[in-house]
């Protein structure tokens, strides 16, 4: 069956207008391929390197609960990983190549993991305002018009309510604890506020892709949008807490119905998009060398399952 | 065959794509939930146990060798389902009863 392609483009036009979702073996614009290919990829990669601010950590941890609570923490980043590479590779993509060009930094994940996890607050604080922030983001994508990506979205987000809650609530037992610790979820709140919001990406007159994305209904809500989401969850989540965010210009507005709030350095952002955070060479380094030292497992895997297929092809020979 | 949700090429020398399938609860249908690589079929089915049910989502597991699996062309107006697309009188609702008849 062949069909003319300005038949094909419409038939897709119309799945997307029609709120259907569009599913891998359907015609898609070359295009909306590749921008889901490096988005998906660009998220997956973001679990993968995610893990290493925490799980730095599960040593660390102060007593065998939080342990066990962080360790199921990074489990399921490893997942969310894992579920979004699968996403990836029903565009035609191979999880190995998407995993080579992350440690040969052609691909990118997000900016938020290039910034170190300082002290043990930092990890409450990365629950409740990464994941938080996470959250805001990929709400909206369990409606994406790509069916294996909302698929993916949908597992996600049941995960990282948890997740958010852990660390809130992790927040909440140091603030009972005493002055030192309370002074530490401050610090770690005052470093992880400006990088969390620079987690929707550039505001919207700098974010050229946004507008094809929307009409995609890949996206379904502009950066700043949800920005400002975020912050009006947030705030009166940080009163409740008893830290300050550290933006003087923060304040409700009853005018707009929502919190004014001031400008992050976009130039930080930049900086760090494109290679020089706190931690991106460390962040890299890190994944190649897992890649690297795991490969004797990959190999023997590889090679005991066909051993085993031999045995079976020869076993029926017999 | 093409795998039934991938759209592309085979992957280059990595290992075979399965295709996961969970039964949530006693009662339901397997369900498919997504897809994995693994060396063989048997690692396979402890890779979904690890990254699909690790939230007690499910009390049987099947991994599908994705390469196995036969699939209709994707188009839901595709010719193929043509023969039920007319067949109204399949439906209970073609058949017009009075209201007043009871259990029917
Ligand atoms: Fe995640
Ligand atoms: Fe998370």
């Amino acid at each position: 069956m062949s069909a003319a392609p300005e038949e094909l483009e419409q038939a897709f036009d119309a799945t997307v207008a029609a709120d259907q979702r569009v599913e891998p073996r359907d015609w898609m614009p070359e295009a909306y391929r590749r921008t889901l290919i490096r988005q998906i990829a660009q998220h997956a990669h973001s679990e993968i390197i995610g893990m290493q601010p925490e799980g730095n950590w599960i040593l660390r941890a102060p007593s065998l609960r939080r342990k066990a609570i962080l360790l199921a923490k990074v489990q399921d980043e490893a997942g969310h990983g894992m579920y979004l590479y699968a996403a990836a590779e029903t565009l035609g993509v191979d999880r190995a190549e998407l995993t080579e060009k992350l440690i040969e930094s052609k691909q990118k994940y997000s900016s938020i993991f290039n910034y170190p996890a300082l002290s043990w607050a930092d990890i409450g604080v990365i629950g409740w305002l990464v994941d938080g922030a996470a959250v805001c983001n990929q709400v909206p994508l369990c409606r994406c018009s790509f069916g294996p990506y909302a698929r993916a979205m949908i597992r996600i987000c049941k995960e990282e309510s948890f997740h958010q809650r852990q660390g809130y609530e992790l927040l909440m037992a140091m603030m009972r604890g005493t002055d030192a610790q309370r002074a530490m979820v401050q610090d770690a709140t005052d470093r992880w506020w400006w990088p969390s919001l620079m987690m929707f990406g550039p505001p919207d007159g700098d974010s050229p892709n946004t507008q094809q994305s929307m009409q995609w209904r890949i996206k379904r809500h502009t950066n700043d949008e949800l920005r400002q989401r975020f912050v009006d969850m947030t705030a009166p989540q940080a009163e409740a807490l008893g830290v300050t965010l550290p933006d003087p210009q923060l304040r409700w507005n009853p005018e707009r119905g929502a919190h004014d709030y001031g400008e992050p350095d976009w130039e930080e952002l930049k900086q760090v998009i494109s290679g020089a955070g706190p931690c991106n060479q460390q962040r890299i380094a890190h994944r190649r060398a897992a890649h690297e030292s795991g490969a004797w497992v990959r190999e023997a895997a590889t090679a005991y399952a066909a051993k085993q297929a031999r045995r079976a092809t020869e076993g029926a020979a017999a | 065959m093409t795998p039934a949700e991938s759209g592309g090429p085979a992957p280059r020398d990595s290992w075979p794509l399965f295709e996961v399938f969970i039964r949530g609860k006693r009662g339901l249908n397997h369900v498919h939930v997504g897809s994995l690589h693994a060396p063989d079929a048997e690692m396979a089915l402890h890779n979904a146990r690890d990254l699909y049910t690790r939230r007690n989502e499910g009390v049987s597991i099947w991994v599908v060798d994705a390469a196995a699996i036969t699939a209709s062309s994707p188009e839901e107006k595709d010719p193929f389902f043509a023969p039920s697309g007319d067949k109204v009188y399949r439906h209970p609702t073609f058949y017009s009863i009075p209201d007043d008849v009871p259990h029917l």
